[in-house]
This record gives C-alpha cells, structure tokens and sequence, in this order.
C-alpha cells in the first residue's frame, strides 16, 4: 500500500515535470517573434505601435502549447493524485 | 469654477458610488465568513458557498460565481458613474473621460473588425472590461473569477456561437463547403482546428491567470521559509516577505491581468471577422434583391 501511494505521487510530480518541457517551445518561438518585432521597429520605428500589437498577439497564440502543457501539469499536481489514491483505496478494498 | 449641484444629482452619484463599492465590501466579507481558519499559504480552487439542490444534478454556488457578478454589478455602477448627467456639451470631466472611452472603444473594433462590424463594440468592450476588472479584482483580495476554467469557458462558448453565427450567414451549404478546404481530405483537420477555438481560448485565458497566482504563492511561501531560516524561530517577523510579492503582483495582476483581457477580445474581434464571408453573404443579398425586383 505505502509502496502504491509512493509510487503514484512520485510519478504524478514526475508526469508534471516532464510536462512543463514543452515550455522550451513557446520560449524559443515568443523569443523569435520578439526579435523579429524588435528589427521591424528599428527599420521603421513610425509603424511601431501596430508591429507591437500584432506581436503581443503572436505571442499569445504561440503561448497556447505552453499553457496545454501547463494545464496538464497543475492536474497532475492537484487533481489526480486524489483521483489516482481513491482508485487505489477502492482496489484494495 | 464653482458649480452648483443639486441634492437630487447628488444623491444619484451616492447611489452610483455604492453601486461599486458595496458588491466589492459583500464578496470580502463573504469570503471572511467562509474562509477556515489555517495557518500556512496555500493553493486552492474556488470554494463553494452553498449549493442548490436541483432535480438532476446539484448546483453549486462558487466563489467565482459570485465574485463575477460582483464584478457585473460594479462595471455597471461604474458606467452609471461616468455617465451620470450627461449633456450636449460637455462640462465635467467624467464625460469627457467616457467620450474618450466610447470613442478609443469603437476605434479599436473598428480598426480591427471593419466598418461593418462597428455595432460589435459594446460586446468586445464588456468581455474585455469583464475579463480585466475580473483580473484585477485579486487587488482586493478577493479570488479572481479568471483563474476558474468554468467562467471563462462560458465566455469562449459564447464567443464561439457568435462566430459559428457569423459563419452560418452566407448558408449552411458554404458553412459546410468550408471545412473541405483546401481540399477534402483537410476534412478532419478543419473540425479539429474549429472545436479548439474555444479550447484554446479558454485555456489560454485560465492558464496566464492561473499560473500567476500559483507562482506568487510558491513564491511567497519560499520567502516565509527563507526569513524563519534567517531569522530564526525567535520572532516570526516577515522580513522577506514586505515588498517582494508585490512587484510579482505587479507583473502578474495587473500587466498579465490587463493584457490577457486585451489578448481575449483581440481574438474575439479577428475570429469573428475573419469566419464571416463578407463577399458571399453580400453576393447572396444582391442575388435575393434582384429575385424579388424580378417578382414584382
């Protein structure tokens, strides 16, 4: 029993872990964007305010698989640990 | 300038002011009542006030609930508040303060939208108004009705009926040619990418949110370990807990709050715009003028 419930947190903070990996993609696609935006100001600072909004909403869409995998470990974390042990507990009875 | 108001004018800016301020004074002192004492930070979901039994599944009053009605019914004082004794010409500075309002509002969605779609901006600007003194609210407080998937879903479902709507316009017969394209075998990919609008868009909103508070408290309980660790068990002083929290509540209240409000009516607006085939659905108006010109 100890061993099971060890088992299941270890590997929910674990699973959570793993998840948040996928934070290297928006970081680097976000980090792109924002250079470009950066570039396209310099070369033409009068359009500055439109390059900025459509950034900021690049950037929000580009953040969207980051927060998929941010959701998934905030569940692992808080929600299926207390899932996972009340199986555990109606399994073994 | 002295100017004279009447006790009439007067007792409706009382009214208004109460408006605002007494939801925000009922929700703190709701979650007073119903917060359990505890000793320690920690991280919860909204809890449910009291729960109405219904005949199929009960139905629990939450604490994001409530506090986005709080939120409803402060937005509405405050529009009362700055349009109270309007006039043709304006002489206050609450007018003069809408009008920039109203005017920057239908700038925006016009702008972005089009010329057609200008009779959009009060419902862009109320979810954006909701969306950002939602956020805000924590400023209070109190919880924030965004960081509760259930709030902002149903404003993602109801953003996707108005698009779907603006979609349906030109005839179903194009709403349904338009998920073979570019050609049929995009089919499934086109009815993925449709039903994760709304996915998308609540999560995106739910997960900004949600992770701010979730880093500020994992935050704010590090900085309780590390002053009882510097300070000792003597005194229970925050040394390292006055100051910090607050320039990450900075970031993550009001500049996150505020620009994930922008965020969600930005995509509300070019979703919308962008589903409508404008060229369709005035093809087809022409084809039914000139039917019923033949007719007659």
């Amino acid at each position: 029993m100890e061993l099971a419930l060890g088992i299941i947190l270890g590997c929910c903070a674990l699973g959570a872990g793993i998840a948040m990996v996928a934070g290297i993609g928006p970081g680097i696609g976000e980090g792109n964007a924002v250079a470009k935006a950066c570039e396209a100001i310099g070369r033409q600072p009068e359009c500055k305010s439109e390059v900025t909004t459509t950034m900021i909403m690049g950037c929000a869409i580009a953040e969207t698989t980051g927060l998929y995998a941010l959701v998934i470990a905030i569940l692992l974390i808080f929600v299926a640990p207390g899932i996972l042990v009340d199986v555990l507990k109606s399994a073994l009875g | 300038m002295e100017k004279k108001r009447s006790l009439k004018f007067i007792l409706g800016d009382i009214f208004c002011l109460a408006l605002i301020i007494l939801p925000i004074a009922f929700g703190i002192v709701l979650k007073v009542l119903f917060t359990p004492a505890s000793n320690g930070i920690e991280v919860t979901g909204a809890r449910i006030y009291f729960t109405i039994h219904m005949p199929i599944q009960d139905l629990p009053i939450t604490e994001a609930q409530v506090n986005s009605w709080i939120v409803i019914l402060a937005l509405l004082g405050l529009c009362l508040f700055l349009t109270h004794g309007i006039k043709k010409i304006p002489d206050s500075k609450r007018q003069l303060a809408a009008e920039w309002l109203v005017e920057k509002a239908s700038g925006i969605v016009g702008s972005n939208m089009g010329e057609y779609f200008v009779g959009f901006t009060p419902f862009i600007m109320a979810i954006m108004g909701l969306s950002a003194f939602s956020s805000l609210l924590t400023l209070v407080g109190l919880f924030p009705p965004t960081s509760d998937i259930n709030i902002i879903a149903g404003w993602a479902i109801l953003v996707f009926i108005l698009i779907t709507y603006y979609k349906l316009k030109a005839g179903p017969l194009h709403y349904l040619k338009s998920f073979a394209e570019p050609f049929a075998a995009f089919t499934p990919m086109n009815i993925i990418s449709e039903v994760a609008t709304p996915v998308s868009m609540s999560f995106r909103h739910y997960g900004n949110v949600l992770s701010g508070s979730v880093i500020s408290v994992l935050i704010a309980t590090g900085l309780q370990g590390l002053s009882h660790m510097i300070i000792g068990k003597l005194t229970s002083f925050p040394l390292l807990q006055i100051g910090i929290p607050a320039v990450l509540s900075l970031y993550f209240d009001i500049f996150s709050g505020c620009l994930q409000a922008f965020i969600f009516a930005m995509l509300t607006m070019l979703y919308i715009s962008g589903g409508f085939p404008m060229e369709e659905y005035f093809a087809k108006k022409e084809k039914k003028r000139k039917k019923k010109e033949q007719k007659v």
